[in-house]
């Protein structure tokens, strides 16, 4: 019988996308719908002190005008992550208002509503909408909200943050370590603000059914179940038994499309005012000046080694931009999701972390893929690699001597940070090697040696990463502050005649659940893969979900369904004991049926199927049917590892970088499908490459945003790269019942600080070690221009 | 205004505001909406389709402008259950994941192929630099464009 | 995204769509393959309230070899110039900056009329046309012009064009030696600094885009010509260099040294 787990089955959800069948939320057409365009803010910072809505009321086409004196100024959208202030003070939570009320505080900032028969009549009235604003100083840098007299961004409190955080060894132990030790690296740079971008805009449909008093969402949301909840418990008080949220298929994520909006609570609340579907699908202008960004942070670190390399001691101080309001996870992605990962490989014994979260006037920053890990593998890779260099050794080197050494979870214990987390299973020095071997390391030396005689300058980066994904145990991050679980949920059904569909509340973006999630089903029940459907999405199919971020989908979602596999296989078994006449004990399942031990009497999965729903002949007081459903709360996190190694070339002119090569050996644990695992590999590889060289997000002084299109904000495209070089380790997670640890994120970790070693190591030479990101052609040029002079 | 065009094979003929983007009219008048609207700036690509051929823009095209011409979306690129090469090497190659920039990269697949059937992997790159993908890194999307051209061989 | 109301006239002849612009004025905009205008008006940056379209008018699209001059139909798209036997045989240097423009989807519906009538001061042509010292043939109310590409350009998004007048084609001298050098703005692939270098013997001609708000020759390059690229010294001379985030007067002003360099020596 073919076997599916660890083959590169070809997707099945592809031929609908490449027939253009695919069902995105703007691709829906509803009866009556109509169109909804905001007014937004043009100011980071203002008063508002009139809105006259009359002229835009009265314009062709138009169904009606809201601002927040019409209702939606009484609802906000909630944040679901409580981080509190070190001395104990509760963490400061302004009201985030469907639309703006008497302030804006950031630009494309909601202030009016208009509702029109069609999108370009909403967009016309919308400009009828006249709004008086009184401008005021605005403060963009998070560390610049912080200093005496910055403007505030909200005025009930006296100064501009959210909460501070630290976590790690008492501080005062650290700086002590750090003055004993034989060489301290410094570094002071700011992990620049990304806008997701992807690809498809957010969009939503709003529809509220009079007669049942039931309101149903098209969303293109990662987590369908967590908006409902969400929506219905904080934002608008709603019952949740009679909201649907629907969200077939999303163009990319990565982040963005977590979060509760603003613009999605207030088309539930504008359909049942209206009694019309109503849609919002953002432009991309739209999705730059509001969907929620990511980084931004301002860090300043110190890290201590000894004579030998070997690290002692680090210590890092960060201002991480909140934005105007507190975005849905925003708390967690600098704390939680950051400072745990502090120890990176290495054995450092003292590490300390302390974080200021101000808020800002800007959009609200939250998760973007890898979310809080790629800021700290960044800041950690970049003191390794600069530290190699001041001390005068191999960076290969310098991480070969401080590696935890391996563990299994198993046999060995976990390895017990010194940030909270406690590491799964890892063995670290082997992706370095493999990796070092396919670059041809030693070779490449030489080789750039060579090509520094004839000027040109050639360098080389690694990264080796770890991260920590699976989100995740529900007590551990319930006690960090999460005001929801992190479990899933898998349901199987099998039918009658033994097909199986099977309801997973993760959701899926581009990440290929419908075939993955159907090769280990299909492999665990022993049935062909026809035999299995994934379904994924809807409220009303799927009975509860947190859907998917942080690389969570296999390993949480994946393991709540095999936990109903494992219910319907022992219930599978009684039926099947009970039809072979035989002892449940004597039973066994292996190839799609059931047989007696050392017979040849069997009972296909089939012919078990059917007598649960046809249970004529059937064990007694059983309950008829073949249909379980499974909450599956992860034991840990899982940690995911590899190396990446960039090779790059710098044009000594201009300043311009071409990235000649990058190698990624990742070990994500078990793998279900390589072709997938490649890809999603491939993806974050090439998004973190963009933010060390290409993408940022600069607001000016006043808040205005210079880089919001593609006019401005520079994303890779196809001749930006290389094919990306990829190869693996396994070490399988050792909780969870897959193996899996998870993909999604790991190569946007792995690469930025890749490709930015590389490129310090291409000028190093020329006493350049630091760049500030992303690496243009004129920061590169400058910073070679700097130290020429 | 009166625009009459085919489309996938098909004529067609609306009356439509000048406004109306070509990309819109395929979407919401036709219903043809695996073309898809990534950006408001004519760089993203998603929106691509075959006007009399060749690959263009359709958010960056007036349906008034589209008036007389033959139009190929991603619908039309199969044929019945059959998928058009390029479709077959993009789903042999993984040459996709969320799908969204997908129609656009297939569709000047197409008119990469057609100028130059033997593509290098630069070239490829190249023809792909007015089309975004952020799941993908390409590194897949330039695999199924260089096998799509030995399956049209 | 969608531009705010407008009239849009299909036009069937020159003397219709200059008839049409002599009425409407400032209301009116022409539109060709519509990749500089479009952009803007969906933003609602333009808003015309009457579209002409000289798409369909014959006689605009052609490439023909008029009395020693290669001859670009004002509606020729980049792509058409591009892989033009005679553009590319005769003047090369503009099938590569053709090239060079956009991508393989702009440069199959952007035509050159617009992107000169346009005057993106980041556009490719104007550095190529002023190298080349290529003539803007245009027609207007009072007649036909024939406009030098020095007289062509008088600032950012402005030219020499009348409210009536009409970019009919481009007229191109025989080029044996040139070539266009660019730098590409990594998000929008305009140029940061274009340049055009044109060749003939001891003497040459260099255009520059992207460095100022307006495309210029770089006399003081030219005058200094010595056969090597050290004549680059002086590719900004007495320029007002422009600013961004992706490229500060400093870096521009170097950028366009190495770029003028490059084109003299290649």
């Amino acid at each position: 019988m073919e076997t599916y787990i660890g083959k590169p089955i070809k997707r099945r959800e592809d031929n609908r996308f490449l027939t253009g069948k695919g069902r995105y939320t703007d691709d829906i057409k509803l009866p009556g719908m109509c169109h909804a365009a905001f007014v937004r803010s043009p100011y980071a910072h203002a008063k508002i002190l009139r809105i006259n809505t009359e002229a835009a009321r009265n314009a062709e086409g138009v169904v009606t005008v809201f601002t927040a004196a019409d209702g939606p100024g009484d609802f906000g959208v909630p944040c679901g992550w409580q981080v509190n202030f070190k001395n104990g003070d509760t963490m400061r939570e302004p009201q985030h208002p469907l639309l703006a009320k008497d302030k804006v505080r950031h630009l494309g900032e909601p202030v009016a509503v208009v509702i029109a028969a069609t999108m370009a009549l909403a967009r016309d009235a919308a400009e009828l909408v006249e709004v008086d604003y009184e401008e005021l100083p605005a403060v963009t840098n998070p560390q610049e909200a912080m200093a005496a007299g910055a403007p505030l961004v909200h005025d009930a409190w006296e100064d501009n943050a959210a909460f501070d955080w630290c976590i790690g060894n008492d501080r005062a132990e650290v700086e002590a370590a750090l003055k004993d030790a034989y060489h301290v690296t410094e570094l002071e740079f700011v992990n620049q603000r990304l806008a997701p971008n992807a690809i498809e805009p957010r969009s939503y449909i709003a529809d509220y059914d009079v007669n049942a008093d039931k309101w149903t969402l098209y969303s293109s949301t990662q987590n369908p179940h967590l908006i409902r909840l969400l929506l219905c418990a904080f934002a608008l008080g709603i019952p949740e038994h009679k909201v649907r949220v629907v969200s077939y298929d999303v163009g990319g994520g990565f982040g963005s499309k977590i979060y509760h909006y603003t613009e999605e609570a207030l088309l539930i609340w504008a359909t049942k005012e209206i009694g019309r579907p109503v849609k919002w699908t953002a432009d991309r202008s739209e999705a730059f000046l509001t969907d929620a960004h990511g980084r931004d942070h301002v860090v300043k670190s110190k890290m201590g080694f000894d004579k030998d390399g070997k690290i002692v001691a680090h210590l890092t101080d960060e201002y991480c931009a909140m934005g105007a309001y507190l975005s849905t996870f925003a708390p967690a992605i600098p704390t939680y999701l950051h400072g745990t990962l502090f120890q990176g490989l290495y054995t450092t014994p003292l590490i300390h972390l302390n974080v200021v979260a101000p808020f800002t006037h800007t959009v609200p920053v939250d998760a973007y893929r890898g979310a809080g890990r790629p800021e700290a593998t960044y800041l950690i890779e970049r003191l390794v690699s600069k530290a190699a260099k001041e001390m005068g050794i191999d960076p290969a080197e310098i991480r070969f001597k401080n590696f935890i050494p391996a563990f299994d979870g198993v046999k060995q214990p976990g390895y017990q940070t010194q940030v909270a987390l406690q590491y799964d299973s890892g063995n670290y020095a082997p992706t370095l090697e493999k990796a070092l071997e396919i670059v041809d390391y030693k070779g490449f030396r030489q080789e750039q040696a060579e090509a520094r005689k004839q000027g040109k300058l050639l360098g080389i980066g690694i990264s080796t990463w770890i991260e920590g994904c699976g989100i995740a145990p529900s007590a551990v991050v319930g006690a960090l502050g999460a005001r929801a679980g992190l479990y899933e949920v898998g349901h199987v059904r099998v039918q009658p005649t033994g097909k199986v569909t099977v309801f997973t509340g993760t959701h899926s973006h581009g990440q290929g659940h419908e075939t993955v999630f159907a090769q280990f089903v299909a492999d665990r029940l022993g049935i062909p893969i026809e035999d299995v459907d994934i379904a994924h999405g809807d409220t009303n199919e799927v009975a509860f979900g947190m859907g998917t971020y942080g690389s969570r989908s296999l390993a949480v979602g994946g393991s709540a369904i095999v936990k109903s596999i494992d219910k319907v296989l022992e219930k599978g078994a009684k039926i099947a004991a009970h039809k072979l006449e035989a002892a449940v004990e004597d039973i066994e399942y292996a190839q799609g049926k059931w047989t007696v031990k050392g017979t040849d009497k069997s009972i296909s999965f089939g012919d078990v199927s059917l007598t649960a729903y046809v249970p004529h002949d059937y064990p007694e007081g059983l309950e008829p049917g073949l249909d379980f459903s499974s909450f599956y709360d992860p034991a840990n996190f899982t940690f995911p590892f590899g190396t990446h190694i960039a090779i790059v070339e710098v044009n000594a002119d201009t300043g311009k970088v071409t990235l000649k090569r990058f190698v990624a050996v990742d070990d994500v644990g078990n793998v279900m499908n390589p072709m997938i695992v490649d890809g999603q590999i491939h993806g974050g590889v090439v998004q973190g490459i963009g933010q060390a060289l290409l993408e940022e997000v600069v607001y000016d002084d006043h808040g205005q945003m210079l880089t919001g299109s593609y006019m401005d904000y520079a994303m890779p495209r196809a001749d930006d790269l290389p094919f990306i070089e990829t190869d693996r380790t396994v070490t399988p997670c050792p909780h969870n019942p897959l193996g899996a640890k998870g993909a999604g994120e790991a190569g946007t970790i792995g690469a930025t600080p890749a490709v930015v070693n590389a490129v310090v190591d291409a000028l190093h030479h020329l006493g350049v070690d630091d760049i500030q990101m992303p690496l243009t052609p004129q920061r590169v040029w400058a910073a070679m221009q700097n130290v020429q002079r | 205004m009166r625009v009459t065009l085919t489309v996938n094979g098909k004529p067609y003929s609306d009356d439509l505001e000048p406004r109306t983007l070509l990309a819109h009219y395929l979407r919401d008048t036709l219903n043809l909406t695996g073309t898809h609207v990534g950006c408001d700036t004519s760089n993203c690509g998603a929106c691509t389709i075959l006007m009399d051929g060749k690959a263009v823009k359709s958010c960056t095209i007036l349906a008034v402008q589209a008036d007389g011409s033959e139009i190929t979306t991603i619908e039309g690129m199969a044929n019945g259950g059959e998928l058009h090469p390029i479709q077959q090497a993009f789903k042999e190659n993984h040459g996709l994941q969320c799908g969204f920039c997908t129609p656009g990269m297939v569709m000047t697949a197409a008119d990469i192929l057609q100028n130059n059937p033997n593509p290098t992997e630069q070239e490829v790159r190249h023809g792909l630099e007015g089309n975004f993908c952020r799941c993908t890194g390409y590194h897949n999307i330039v695999k199924s464009v260089l096998h799509a051209s030995e399956l049209i061989k | 995204m969608i531009p705010a109301k407008f009239d849009y006239i299909k036009a069937t002849s020159l003397d219709q769509a200059i008839e049409l612009l002599a009425k409407h004025g400032f209301d009116a905009k022409v539109v060709a393959g519509g990749h500089s205008l479009i952009p803007a008006m969906k933003l609602r940056l333009n808003r015309p309230a009457v579209l002409i379209d000289i798409k369909g008018i014959e006689g605009l699209d052609g490439i023909t070899e008029e009395g020693g001059h290669i001859v670009v139909g004002a509606n020729c798209t980049h792509n058409q110039i591009a892989s033009s036997e005679l553009v590319n045989q005769h003047v090369g240097i503009l099938a590569t900056t053709a090239r060079t423009i956009g991508d393989v989807q702009v440069r199959n519906k952007g035509t050159i009329g617009g992107s000169l009538a346009h005057a993106d001061p980041a556009a490719d042509y104007p550095a190529t046309v002023l190298a080349c010292e290529a003539i803007i043939e245009v027609l207007g109310s009072n007649g036909q012009r024939s406009i030098p590409a020095v007289d062509f350009f008088t600032g950012m998004f402005t030219t020499a064009l009348e409210d009536d007048e009409i970019i009919t084609a481009v007229r191109f001298p025989k080029v044996a030696d040139g070539n266009y050098q660019k730098f590409y703005q990594s998000a929008s692939r305009f140029a940061v600094v274009g340049v055009a270098t044109v060749k003939n013997g001891s003497s040459v001609k260099v255009g520059i885009t992207g460095v100022s708000d307006s495309p210029y020759r770089a006399t003081a390059v030219e005058q200094a010509y010595d056969g090597t690229g050290s004549a680059a010294e002086h590719a900004v001379d007495g320029v007002d260099v422009m600013s961004d985030h992706f490229a500060n007067a400093e870096y521009r002003a170097h950028l366009a040294k190495v770029m003028v360099k490059k084109g003299l020596e290649g």
